[in-house]
């Protein structure tokens, strides 16, 4: 399986999607220049964090004028996966890729610290290793991390089974305590409506060694490999 | 073409610029003539103190490594220590205090960034920022406005950027209210025979000025940064620099992409003094001139004049010297990551700095006079009066706390003691998935990726001490350093000190620095960890007080092994707590005769009793570097299972944190040669308390025996309080929980005290 890694001006979390894919899952990952077009070959795309072109305008807001993005689309209607992390996430909400905004934190301040999400979601391709209800500790480091939508739209993703993670305390209760950034319904991570494309804020891929504190990134990953083509 | 018929520059102008009429008159004896005005510019900040070291250059001069480096091939802009397997890290601290006084958000963030361009031009990869700050009381509004302005912009440019920020300290003291202190460090991680460097060597390359265009902003910074502040300083906004994290987070790819195809022959950063700096450094620096034109230079502003666009210090640019013959692969590639990269000129043969624009030239130096031969001072050092009664005061009679319990609780909820979380939350801590220790134990600890190594870092220095007594302030800074390093298992193999003192030009200002030099350069030689980069910060000062001596050490840790770090917390259950100390009673060894002595300058006295005084604790180097060499071994051999050192606050706060952490009661016992309070909360040096498994009580006493250390026995790990009783009489006892809180909830608690004040 390989995954392509795509860098924008600013994305300084490729190199943790990069090292996390080639050295923990041991598949070929390759890292992808936003000017390409071309995605042949590639079954996994991932937009890793960071900060694409310094944030401006909005997180995400120029990021989604690149050519790769129309190449994503594209790679996506025909059934390819791609996972959003961090500003990935917000690139791909603002690209209408997935449903939704992400706006500041309810703090007005970036956060940084390890959190708790519960997986609601193990059907996904994104979640097929982990267990329904599972608590995973993720890092989160965000300024602009607090998922909104309407209420029409909340009201389909969680009908639909789309919410992925949502943020939670230890035994699993997504409390409002436990909310980092002011997530309507706790939200971390979501799917599309097809299963293809997902988003998250928390950060899997710091997430995948025990010398880094938590290995519970690993089974997102691990998801994603496994899940059928 | 030269310059003629140029005519004298009125002295106000030249003063107003930071010059004095001896050095106007040594700038025409080494033109032989006098000076255009972008001339007297460039002398006058590359002479300044910030940029000349024209006070401090001959107390340097006691740092190894910087005698080696003025007597040989130069200075350049970090230190790279090696760590084996062909790596090396280079690593650095610079002060940004003035300009954040003034304009808190912007430079502080402009800080780093300028201490990252000095890692990555020479070709190392940045892996994580640290830094040191220091404010006024936060019951102060102006104070929280600074601190929370200051974290915000570290913040802000640090995230974007893309480095991590691994760890810092943070002190909150009065003589810091009018003129706080933000020193950032960084590092970066460099195959050896990959270094590039500021030299401007091969007569005909092409000079280019890369990055951000050139603009108004930060005229002078280096001057302003060379007097006192005062009310006119809120004037001086202009001379603060304005930083772009995203520009410089492509400047970084592009650098280090341009370094690596073998075309750039030298590259050096446009900090203080701009192009005029990085002109006449990089010149002097291989024995050759540069002419360049700075029609040449992008410019972001209409008009500017050659004396503004030589002086500015606009970030996020650098200048590189590229084979002449290869100027468009270079381009290209900064090209492809959309920064901008023009030929202003080129080197040549004759030593000269020839700044033209257009046909006209405006400024022809010689460059070596300008890098080099700042003139220097050797100022009068006198002994402060304040100091003799201050260390002279007889502690015995400060009295007893009516309530033990409420006296730590006070302690911890200090905001130089209580936890830094409120900041260290704002910084991206995990970034680049090489953090093993984030911030809130000893050191930092990270690890090489490619191989099993990992590294420590910390950066410490208590400036209460220090203004004791400079120079055993200076050696307890370092040897605190290398003790947290060892907390964690690192052994220290480098040093950078960023020196923050008020004016040396008042006697006693210049005692304070040259003392403290003294301590510094005769530690780090002692601890094997010597300096290799630097930055001197004076002038510390408003008209009403001067901050404290602050020489803030960066220190850098080698593991071997990173699997075999350590952190501070208890971690379970029935362990056994053992206090290592540097004294050997068998071996008559003594304590200071009453304890007491070392709650000089201690956090209890201050927050307590509101005393200032006494003399620093004692430092026994010998004693201290036994106690690192048996933590790392004990460490190493998986004997010692949390390690915490004894500092700020004393044992009980060492305890008190090693519980918070672990989230875990201690039952301790102390005995006490004289009041409880000094066993406590005294600051005696060169103690660790660490933690052990009872099987393993035999082999830890095996390594204190061999290292000729002292080990104590204290108590036990467990419960959900944590108890101490002194000679047999319990005075403390309170739950994890409320001195997690308390400690905790401190300053986020001041933060939200109605408001700040701009």
């Amino acid at each position: 399986m390989k995954f392509g890694v795509v860098r924008f001006p600013g994305s300084s979390g490729d190199k943790d999607a990069y090292f996390a894919v080639r050295d923990v899952t041991g598949q070929s990952v390759e890292y992808i220049w936003h000017e390409s077009t071309d995605l042949s070959g590639f079954d996994c795309i991932i937009l890793p964090g960071g900060a694409s072109y310094g944030d401006y305008l909005r997180a995400g807001g120029v990021a989604k004028n690149s050519p790769i993005i129309d190449a994503i689309r594209k790679f996506a209607d025909g059934g390819g996966r791609v996972i959003g992390i961090g500003n990935g996430f917000q690139i791909l909400c603002e690209a209408g890729l997935l449903p939704g905004d992400l706006l500041m934190n309810n703090t007005a301040r970036f956060r940084c610290l390890p959190v708790k999400v519960r997986v609601d979601n193990n059907t996904s391709d994104f979640s097929g290793k982990c267990c329904k209800g599972q608590v995973l500790s993720l890092p989160i480091a965000h300024l602009t991390g607090r998922y909104y939508c309407d209420s029409d739209t909340l009201n389909v993703l969680e009908k639909d089974g789309r919410v992925l993670l949502r943020y939670c305390d230890e035994s699993g209760n997504a409390t409002e305590q436990a909310n980092p950034n002011g997530s309507v319904g706790n939200i971390a991570g979501v799917v599309n409506e097809r299963g293809n494309i997902a988003g998250m804020m928390p950060h899997p891929e710091r997430a995948v060694e025990d010398i880094l504190g938590s290995t519970d990134g690993v089974c997102i990953l691990q998801s994603m490999v496994e899940a059928r083509l | 073409m030269s310059i003629t018929d140029t005519k004298p520059i009125e002295p106000k102008e030249y003063k107003e610029m930071g010059l004095n009429e001896a050095e106007y008159n040594e700038i025409v004896r080494v033109l032989g003539r006098h000076p255009t005005y972008t001339e007297v510019g460039m002398y006058s900040v590359m002479w300044s103190e910030h940029c000349g070291y024209k006070y401090s250059r001959p107390i340097l001069r006691l740092f190894k490594k910087y005698r080696e480096a003025i007597d040989g091939a130069g200075l350049e802009n970090a230190g790279i220590i090696d760590i084996g397997d062909g790596l090396g890290v280079a690593m650095k601290i610079e002060s940004h205090n003035h300009p954040s006084a003034v304009e808190p958000f912007q430079s502080a963030a402009t800080g780093i960034g300028g201490m990252l361009r000095d890692i990555f031009t020479m070709g190392a990869r940045p892996i994580a920022a640290l830094n040191s700050l220091r404010f006024g009381p936060l019951d102060e509004p102006r104070n929280r406005y600074l601190f929370e302005q200051v974290i915000a912009g570290l913040g802000y440019y640090g995230n974007a950027v893309g480095v991590p920020t691994v760890g810092g300290e943070v002190y909150f003291e009065e003589c810091y209210s009018g003129n706080c202190l933000v020193n950032a460090m960084a590092l970066g991680l460099i195959r050896h025979d990959e270094v590039a460097y500021a030299r401007a060597d091969g007569v005909g390359n092409s000079v280019l000025i890369v990055g951000s265009y050139t603009g108004r902003d930060g005229i002078h910074g280096a001057t302003f940064a060379s007097v006192e502040l005062n009310e006119e300083s809120e004037s001086k906004k202009s001379n603060v620099q304005m930083g772009d994290p995203f520009v410089e987070n492509v400047l970084i790819e592009a650098t280090l992409e341009a370094i690596a195809s073998g075309f750039v022959v030298g590259i050096q950063d446009m900090g203080a003094a701009g192009i005029t700096c990085s002109t006449c450094e990089t010149s002097a620096k291989a024995g050759t001139g540069m002419r360049i034109d700075v029609k040449n230079v992008p410019t972001r502003e209409e008009c500017m004049t050659p004396y503004e666009i030589m002086l500015s210090e606009s970030q996020e640019r650098m200048l590189a010297i590229v084979q002449k013959d290869k100027v468009d692969e270079v381009t290209a590639i900064f090209k492809k990551w959309g920064v901008p990269a023009n030929v202003i000129g080129e080197v040549t043969d004759d030593g000269l700095v020839h700044v033209y624009e257009g046909d006209d030239l405006v400024a022809q130096v010689p460059a070596k006079s300008l890098a080099d031969d700042a003139p220097t001072y050797q100022l009068e050092a006198k002994e402060p009066a304040y100091l003799a009664a201050l260390q002279n005061y007889d502690l015995s009679q400060v009295s007893e706390p009516a309530d033990y319990n409420e006296a730590l609780l006070a302690i911890l909820a200090s905001p130089s003691i209580a936890s830094k979380q409120w900041a260290y939350e704002q910084f991206d801590q995990t970034l680049l998935t090489n953090t093993v220790v984030a911030p809130g134990s000893n050191a930092a600890v990270l690890r090489i990726r490619g191989t099993n190594k990992g590294i420590g870092v910390v950066v410490d220095c208590n400036g209460r001490y220090c203004y004791l007594d400079p120079f055993v302030g200076a050696q307890i800074a370092v040897a605190e350093a290398a003790r947290n390093l060892a907390c964690s298992g690192a052994k220290a193999v480098g040093a950078t000190d960023c020196l923050n003192f008020g004016n040396p030009e008042r006697p006693d200002g210049f005692w304070q620095f040259k003392r403290a030099v003294e301590g510094l350069a005769e530690a780090c030689e002692f601890f094997d960890a010597p300096i290799v980069s630097g930055n001197v910060s004076l002038y510390n000062e408003t008209p009403e007080m001067a901050v404290y001596p602050t020489p803030a050490i960066g220190m850098l840790g080698l593991l071997d092994d990173v699997e075999k770090h350590c952190t501070s917390e208890f971690k379970a259950e029935g362990d056994v707590v053992v206090l290592i100390s540097g004294v050997r009673f068998d071996e008559g060894e003594k304590l200071p005769v009453c304890e007491r002595e070392s709650l000089g300058g201690s956090e209890y006295l201050k927050v307590i009793h509101g005393i200032v005084a006494g003399r620093p604790p004692v430092l026994d180097m010998e004693q201290e570097k036994r106690v690192h060499g048996a933590l790392l071994k004990g460490i190493g051999d998986g004997v010692i299972k949390s390690a915490h050192d004894c500092a700020d606050g004393g044992l009980a706060v060492t305890l008190a944190e090693s519980c918070i952490a672990g989230g875990i009661g201690a039952d301790v016992k102390l005995s006490a040669n004289c009041g409880p309070s000094a066993a406590l909360f005294a600051e005696t040096q060169s103690r660790v308390v660490v933690s052990v498994e009872a099987e393993k009580l035999g082999l830890l006493r095996e390594i204190v025996d061999a290292y000729r250390v002292e080990s104590t026995i204290l108590g036990t790990v467990g419960g959900d309080a944590m108890t101490i009783a002194v000679n047999d009489v319990e005075i403390i006892n309170v739950g994890v929980s409320e001195l997690d809180s308390c400690w905790r909830n401190a300053i986020p608690g001041k933060m939200a005290e109605t408001g700040v004040e701009c």
